[in-house]
């Protein structure tokens, strides 16, 4: 019988005991990497200069993390919830608008 | 009425697989194991069965595709031997503890180094800690049941573990002996259809496999899958009585051969048991009191039940046909010696190596181990362990 029980993430936490875990931690449902800030992982940061920006959008498509928005046609602001900081849109963007700040 | 036929263990295990008519089939040819793909592969170009067979440029790949594969919600199994098996190592594991329910048709042979390519346990034996369920045959025909078997174990769902199929290189996988074959419809309605709860195919709900588990998850999924396996002994129990209604043989986690009343018991697994059983019919003629217990199941460990079949002997012979260079002789001997102590069955149990790279171990060679093992209990003699089957030492002269 298939399953059709999205799992409730919030519900498994560090202090679960083994029994609760889904099978092979597998997690069942849509989109759940959203709740999982891989953010707080980075040590440095992509800066956007509004100014330098042209909006070509070479940036959006490089990104591993899916973390430059678009919407509009527009890229906005990074989610910074999500970007790990490797610096791929800093190469990619043929204006330098965008710089990386190093936090160490 | 089941088939009668004549077939090799490798011929036996392809002809288990058509009838189980798997969904998909990755694999990489290695001695002795390469038959089982081969045929197959003609199997499915005979339009016999519809399994998709995937040709990979390594056993790596083959194990990978078959995670994916079982990940994506499809009954996958592949064969290998050796080194194929050692080049699989790594996503033993991850199909472990993934909890994909993929069959592997494992013919034992040695490991290089130095290189050989004959019988013997140590793919198999080093790969004892990855997760896997593992099954052992004596002959063709029990490869090919336990092949039958393998699915339902693995797939049920208070189990959801790999399992190994393992049979002896060359003496079980190309000797040609009778077989007796379950009809194609029976197989069917016993082996069933492979409905995953959750899959990766379920376009309902989407899913995620094998998420990074750090510090505080590695170990509670480790203890679920102790759990698991736990569950696979009384699952392989019941598959073995649903399995002797269609075909009228019986299957445990070992056999029992002339044990109960045995003063003097070997352990063994595989091919070599059938051998021991000669000798033992033997030495019972001469009036000594031997009897066997050949494993069939390694993983999940029948230790409770070893104990106990073990109890009240005056001595045990464990015969291992793979080292583990501890010193202390192999996994058998240290598996079983355990199980003896932590349950206080105080047994004289002794170490044995036989037939590593494909050494002949003959009925000859069983009788000595009784002979020797009688020796030493009556006389409290220490042995010099583990004793060497046919080993060539200057102390023979």
């Amino acid at each position: 019988m298939a399953n059709n029980k999205p799992t409730d993430i919030s519900k498994i936490t560090e202090k679960s005991p083994w029994q609760e875990l889904t099978l092979g931690n597998q997690i069942y449902g849509p989109a759940t990497s959203k709740l999982f800030n891989t953010g707080e992982w980075r040590t440095s940061t992509p800066k956007i200069d509004w100014e330098k920006c042209r909006q070509c959008l070479l940036c959006v498509p490089v990104c591993p993390d899916s973390s430059i928005p678009v919407k509009d046609s527009k890229r906005l602001d990074f989610d910074y919830d999500h970007c790990k900081g490797c610096g791929i849109c800093v190469k990619a963007c043929p204006f330098g608008a965008l710089v990386m700040e190093h936090h160490i | 009425m089941s088939i009668k036929e004549r077939l090799s263990g490798n011929e036996a295990v392809a002809y288990a697989i058509k009838q189980i008519n798997p969904d998909v089939m990755p694999a990489f040819p290695i001695t002795p194991s390469t038959e089982i793909p081969q045929l197959v592969a003609n199997y499915i170009a005979n339009g016999q069965i519809d399994t998709e067979f995937i040709p990979v440029e390594s056993e790596h790949s083959a194990m990978s595709a078959a995670i994916g594969a079982s990940a994506a919600g499809a009954r996958a199994l592949t064969a290998t031997s050796s080194c194929g098996m050692a080049l699989m190592w790594e996503l033993l594991y991850v199909a472990a503890s993934n909890r994909l329910p993929i069959a592997l048709a494992l013919v034992n042979r040695a490991l290089t180094g130095p290189i050989n390519i004959n019988c013997d346990h140590s793919d198999s034996m080093g790969a004892k800690d990855a997760g896997w369920i593992q099954i052992y045959a004596e002959n063709n025909q029990e490869v090919y049941d336990n092949f039958l078997q393998a699915f339902r174990i693995s797939e049920h769902k208070d189990v959801m573990l790999p399992i190994m199929v393992c049979q002896d290189g060359f003496i079980t996988s190309h000797a040609l002996a009778n077989i007796e074959l379950v009809e194609d419809e029976r197989v069917k309605a016993f082996v069933g259809e492979y409905q995953p709860e959750n899959f990766l195919l379920n376009e309902q709900m989407p899913m995620a496999v094998g998420p990074y588990a750090v510090s505080n998850y590695y170990m509670e999924s480790h203890r679920a899958q102790v759990e698991a396996m736990e569950n696979a002994k009384q699952v392989i129990l019941d598959v073995a009585a649903e399995f002797e209604k269609i075909s009228g043989r019986k299957y445990g986690f070992f056999e029992s051969y002339r044990l109960d009343d045995a003063d003097y018991a070997v352990v063994i697994i595989g091919s070599a048991a059938g051998t021991t059983k000669d000798a033992v019919d033997e030495l019972r003629e001469e009036g000594i009191k031997a009897g066997l217990l050949k494993l069939r199941v390694f993983r999940p460990f029948p230790a409770d039940e070893i104990a106990e079949a073990l109890k009240g002997k005056k001595a045990v012979a464990i015969l291992d046909r793979s080292e583990t260079f501890s010193t202390q002789g192999g996994p058998l001997t240290s598996e079983v010696c355990a199980a003896l102590y932590k349950r206080g069955v105080n047994v004289r149990a002794f170490s044995y190596i036989y037939g590593l790279g494909g050494r002949d171990y003959t009925v000859e060679d069983a009788k000595e181990v009784y002979y020797t093992v009688k020796k030493a209990t009556e006389s409290g003699e220490q042995l010099s362990e583990p004793v060497y089957i046919g080993l060539r030492s200057r102390e023979d002269d």
